[in-house]
């Protein structure tokens, strides 16, 4: 009874949070990912930092829109199968509803002053929750003292923002990258154990 | 074939076929629908993408529902979204169980670090590209020094000092900075 009642909470704060985070997200994947960092790292304390970044590589990495790959592994983490659906309609559900209404009326809706300005001054606001994410995450990176991981990251930066190469390319590169470590310390594991 | 399986069939294969985000589905859309089935005109197909744009959700989501309500009202909306939705739900389940499965093994954990970094980049990146659009309403190849704005600025600075300083929420950060923003270009008389 008692587990029964904690999972109908799990979902409704779910449900609730993703249908928030959806209805006021401006931008590409990456934008409402540092928005589920916040709420469900932060805030909730419902996964740690490095699972968050995880999720974020494989909803980057898989095909169909980032923010529904994100919560259908965010929610299958929570609640599983249900947990997955659940955050699912709450990420569709406030795009579906606000384009619903506006298809009605868009070239109005195009043209109006008020909400041109509304929308450019959001993206401020939008602009500074992610640096705020960036901030405390890239600490983090720092914090590990691994010249490789702390290069990776400014390697990645500067691969994106200055020559433009693809989200997917970068994470293709840093998972082989990953896989070459691990290989190397098997290998140096094995020459310890030689000896 | 009836419109509606027609849309459910277009939107699983703009669904499976968009990997990258939104604005990797936009070309996908756009040959299913303005040159494949021929449902929309390339006019119309541009005013919804300025509109996916503009409004808050995925864009891929965005433009599903937009598509489905012109086409074939709410059922339209409901049949592109579940298409759109469909391929993401089965794999990204599939891939959730064995990440959750296989992350504690030390070798997947080697793997993953190496990674964790490359994903803070590009969320950085993101944020780099809406805050420029932010300040100079231009995408970054485009930037003209001139159309700096100065309201735009001093509310990303003092939207990312409260952040800092009052662990605020993101929607009442971004909440807050829409409606302040708003008022003080109304009251300063100046077109946004």
């Amino acid at each position: 009874m008692k587990a029964e009642k904690k999972k109908s909470v799990i979902l409704w704060t779910l449900f609730k949070s993703t249908f928030l985070l959806s209805a006021f997200t401006f931008g590409g994947g990456f934008v409402i990912v540092s928005l589920y960092k916040k709420k469900f790292v932060e805030e909730l304390k419902w996964l740690d930092e490095d699972e968050m970044l995880d999720i974020t590589a494989i909803a980057q990495s898989s095909p169909g829109p980032i923010p529904i790959n994100a919560s259908v592994i965010l929610g299958y983490r929570m609640a599983g199968i249900a947990g997955s659906l659940t955050a699912i309609l709450g990420t569709a559900l406030p795009a579906m509803i606000i384009i619903s209404i506006i298809s009605h009326f868009y070239t109005q809706f195009r043209t109006n002053h008020i909400i041109a300005i509304a929308l450019q001054v959001m993206r401020a606001g939008v602009a500074a929750v992610i640096f705020d994410v960036v901030l405390n995450l890239g600490k983090n990176v720092i914090k590990t003292h691994r010249p490789l991981y702390i290069g990776l990251m400014i390697a990645a930066f500067a691969a994106a923002v200055v020559f433009d190469v693809s989200a997917m390319l970068i994470i293709i590169g840093c998972l082989c990258i990953g896989i070459i470590d691990l290989l190397i310390s098997l290998k140096m594991k094995k020459k310890e154990e030689h000896v | 074939m009836p419109i509606l399986l027609k849309l459910f069939l277009s939107f699983i294969q703009v669904g499976l076929f968009s990997v990258g985000g939104g604005y990797a589905a936009i070309p996908l859309i756009q040959n299913q629908i303005v040159y494949t089935h021929e449902l929309m005109t390339l006019e119309e197909f541009t005013d919804l993408i300025t509109i996916a744009e503009m409004t808050p959700g995925p864009i891929s989501i965005n433009s599903a529902t937009f598509v489905g309500t012109r086409l074939a009202g709410i059922p339209g909306a409901v049949i592109c979204t579940l298409g759109c939705i469909l391929p993401s739900f089965c794999i990204c389940l599939i891939l959730a169980h064995f990440y959750y499965k296989y992350r504690n093994f030390s070798g997947v954990q080697t793997v993953l670090s190496a990674l964790r970094p490359a994903v803070v980049a590009l969320i950085a990146s993101a944020g780099l590209s809406i805050l420029l659009l932010g300040l100079f309403q231009a995408e970054k190849q485009n930037i003209v020094l001139s159309d700096f704005r100065v309201v735009e600025a001093i509310l990303f600075l003092g939207a990312l000092f409260i952040l800092r300083k009052y662990k605020a929420s993101a929607i009442s950060i971004i909440f807050g900075t829409g409606v302040v923003g708003t008022i003080i270009y109304l009251l300063l008389g100046i077109p946004a």
